[in-house]
């Protein structure tokens, strides 16, 4: 048994898409946090890093985690690693 | 709710049964709602407080305990993966409710009021998390497809030894977990009752069994949707209310800003006014006394007694030398509150450059093991498991986290609005004309709320109030000037979300005995009627151990949900991600990164936790920390350290041990592709 080139394409574009992904929630995260202090001028009435804090970091994370698996999977449609449909 | 059936299902397709599970729990909410406003009539007529507190404890028992019996099942699909049919939206409902915990919908607003930017630690550690669980486990979990987590370490790292300490860990972090749960529905049971906190966590430990007993995993799943929808109805009412009442906005996470740049503008005013400053130097001289008296307490309790027998007050007086003591060191305690109040929005406040720096480590460090935690506590992965498919478990995951998130992006609003109340109200009233909810809470539990007039002046200064955390979401109802039966409704979702986790946590460690140390290890020929009875048997045994601790009342709940985080993290999270990305990955680095990880976590825990450093060494609590710390960490970050020594471990172990076998091999493979279709 062996993988096909396919195969292989299909998990480097699962990694690159990790990667991308966990780049941006690590930048939100700890950059955000790391900096907090600096980052306190006014966003819509809250100082800016309590509102990443209470609110803008979460919407991040859904937002990633919806990215993820909304693109993921097409991914699996268009390498044809798809699972069977029920229906 | 036949739907739920087994044998209906079959005839159906997912379709269907996802939307009749739609109508099902449709239906259900409006019969939630109608009920409490059957409810607040009837607290209209006149029905007591006490009697209402009944209904409410007994009428959600009872309902749980209905979805327990009529999804009882000895099947083992059914039992151990709710027969990997739950459509993604009512996991993630699922999951939310199995996640948040008595911890999540009682302590997190009031932990916000206290600590201001700090307690957000809490809110990115515990929503961040699902990055990792997405990105790195879920989908993977799904495709592999067994029933719980020392199941892929077996299978990955080849082996009883691997599964085994996957066990341990399994259960040192649920059972430190479930601990702090049960006493949380003891606490909750007690208030709603007034019945005594050791009989009242039994009567939470019957209401968790009764469902998670019968039907495992299965009733264990739809009852935490049921709970799911009656936790996130009770909290967010008394928050709408209190930002209508405060701002004419009834979405107060869109509108609290201004209501914290009010607070911050507050906390200028207290810091600076001369009355709160005479309050402070009272409680500052009198810690400065104590601690004096502490020197000798024999010589200053014969002085003291002496001068109160003189003037008459020997009434009042301690009665022994340890009651005397006790005084004193409250007193000494006391020396807190002589400082300014806490600035709310500030990142990192310190007094100097050293303090805020160690802040801000402590903060970043303290999210990062509550994110790796939260991606490796097997009461979560698991639920993964049951989806119909890995698509499905992509999805759910999104779904997840926008129910908790529902919760946890109003909890800051929540803290910000009662501290309004707070600084705003009652600060600077008469002590004539405090609201009423003061008394009854005064009352109810002095801990949690208690102003005493210190400068006798008549007015309430904020250095006169001592607040406990769990208040803010307790008493919200009565600030916001909402009826009882919303009170009563909190109450009942502080109990669901204790409820719905120690489930999920029961049957983790319960599954990890019966099916990995006995299925898998002792005897593979058990047939499957047995494994769910010894499954059973075992949630019996496990729950009623879990009540015994909690009721010795441990020390530090916080600390012990923080230390199960920790444990998962260091334990689980670097062999799992490792199993799945890196097929090089062996058996035996496995296993030694596993134990070193947890090993280390343990180890920082007990040399630098002052009450674990109690129980372990016997060094007396007042003994700082601080020289025993690597960095300045504090020890319930601890995984902050044991995560990347599991990482290394492996890494370096697997690197100088042969490669896994062309078995094991494929099984990477095949996790990483929902389908894989090979040419042979």
């Amino acid at each position: 048994m062996q993988l096909t080139e396919k195969h292989q394409e299909y998990w480097s574009k699962t990694l690159r898409l990790t990667a991308v992904l966990l780049a941006i929630w690590f930048i939100v995260t700890y950059v955000v946090g790391f900096y907090a202090r600096e980052l306190s001028f006014n966003f819509f009435g809250w100082p800016f890093a309590f509102y990443m804090g209470a609110q803008g970091s979460l919407i991040i994370y859904i937002l990633i985690i919806w990215y993820y698996s909304r693109t993921m999977n097409k991914l699996d449609q268009e390498f044809g690693v798809a699972e069977a449909e029920d229906d | 709710m036949a739907t739920l059936d087994s044998h209906d299902f079959e005839a159906k397709s997912q379709k269907a049964f996802t939307a009749q599970l739609k109508k099902v729990y449709g239906f259900y909410t409006g019969g939630f709602i109608v009920f409490c406003i059957l409810l607040g009539i009837a607290e209209q007529m006149g029905l007591s407080r006490a009697m209402m507190g009944y209904v409410f404890l007994a009428a959600t028992v009872l309902l749980y305990a209905g979805i327990g019996i009529m999804s009882r099942t000895n099947d083992a699909d059914e039992y151990y993966v709710a027969g990997r049919r739950v459509p993604a939206l009512f996991n993630g409902m699922a999951t939310g409710a199995d996640w948040m915990s008595a911890a999540s919908f009682i302590g997190m607003a009031g932990g916000l009021y206290i600590q201001g930017y700090g307690g957000l630690a809490f809110i990115m550690g515990w929503t961040g998390g699902y990055c990792l669980v997405a990105l790195f486990l879920a989908p993977f979990l799904r495709k592999f497809g067994q029933f719980t987590i020392p199941d892929f370490l077996g299978a990955r790292y080849g082996g009883s030894s691997a599964r085994f300490i996957g066990v341990l860990i399994a259960i040192l972090c649920s059972f430190t977990y479930v601990v702090a749960q049960i006493f949380g529905v003891g606490l909750i049971t007690t208030r709603l009752t007034g019945v005594s906190f050791e009989l009242g966590v039994f009567l939470g430990l019957a209401g968790i069994l009764v469902c998670s007993f019968l039907g495992g995993m299965k009733a264990v799943t739809w009852t935490q949707v049921a709970q799911y929808i009656i936790l996130i109805i009770a909290y967010m009412i008394p928050v709408v209310w209190l930002s209508v009442k405060q701002t004419g906005f009834p979405i107060p996470q869109l509108v609290y800003g201004q209501q914290l740049m009010k607070v911050t503008e507050l906390e200028k005013k207290l810091t600076a006014d001369p009355k709160e400053i005479e309050v402070r130097q009272i409680f500052k001289d009198r810690a400065a006394a104590a601690n004096e008296k502490l020197k000798d307490v024999s010589a200053s309790y014969a002085a003291d007694k002496a001068a109160a027998e003189k003037d008459g007050t020997i009434d009042k007086f301690a009665k022994d030398e340890d009651t005397y003591k006790k005084g004193l060191d409250r007193a000494k305690a006391g020396a807190a509150r002589a400082n300014p109040p806490a600035p709310h929005a500030t990142s990192f406040p310190g007094k100097d450059e050293a303090a805020q720096n160690r802040a801000r480590k402590n903060f970043l460090a303290l999210v990062f093991c509550l994110m790796v935690g939260t991606a490796a506590l097997p009461h979560i992965l698991m639920r993964f498991y049951t989806t119909p498919s890995v698509k499905e478990a992509r999805s759910s995951v999104t779904w997840s986290l926008f129910f908790i998130f529902l919760l946890y992006f109003s909890a800051p609003a929540l803290a910000v609005l009662v501290k309004f109340v707070m600084y705003n109200d009652i600060v600077g009233s008469s002590f004539a004309s405090l609201p009423a909810w003061v008394a009854n809470w005064t009352k109810v539990d002095p801990t949690l709320l208690s102003i005493v007039d210190i400068n006798k002046d008549g007015i309430v200064q904020l250095a006169e109030i001592s607040i406990g955390a769990d208040i803010v979401v307790l008493a919200t109802p009565e600030i916001a000037g909402l009826p009882y039966v919303v009170s009563g409704m909190v109450a009942a979702g502080g109990l669901a979300a204790a409820l719905s986790t120690a489930d999920g946590l029961l049957l983790t460690m319960a599954n990890a005995l019966s099916h990995d140390v006995y299925y898998k290890m002792i005897d593979p020929s058990a047939p499957v009627s047995r494994r769910v009875t010894l499954s059973k048997s075992m949630l019996l045994v496990v729950a009623v151990l879990a009540a015994l601790v909690a009721q010795q009342k441990p020390a530090d709940i916080l600390f012990l949900v923080s230390a199960a985080f920790s444990f998962a993290a260091a334990g689980f999270f670097p062999a799992l991600v490792l199993g799945i990305f890196w097929k090089r990955a062996t058996g035996i680095a496995a296993c030694l990164g596993m134990l070193a990880g947890v090993g280390v976590t343990f180890w920082y825990m007990i040399n630098n936790q002052v009450w674990l450093r109690e129980v372990f060494f016997g060094i007396p609590r007042s003994v700082p920390t601080a020289p025993t710390e690597w960095f300045e960490i504090s020890a319930i970050s601890a995984g902050v350290f044991g995560v990347p020594l599991g990482f290394a471990v492996i890494i370096i172990v697997s690197l100088i041990t042969p490669a896994p076998n062309r078995q094991v091999q494929e099984l990477v493979e095949s996790v990483r592709y929902p389908d894989l279709k090979l040419a042979k």
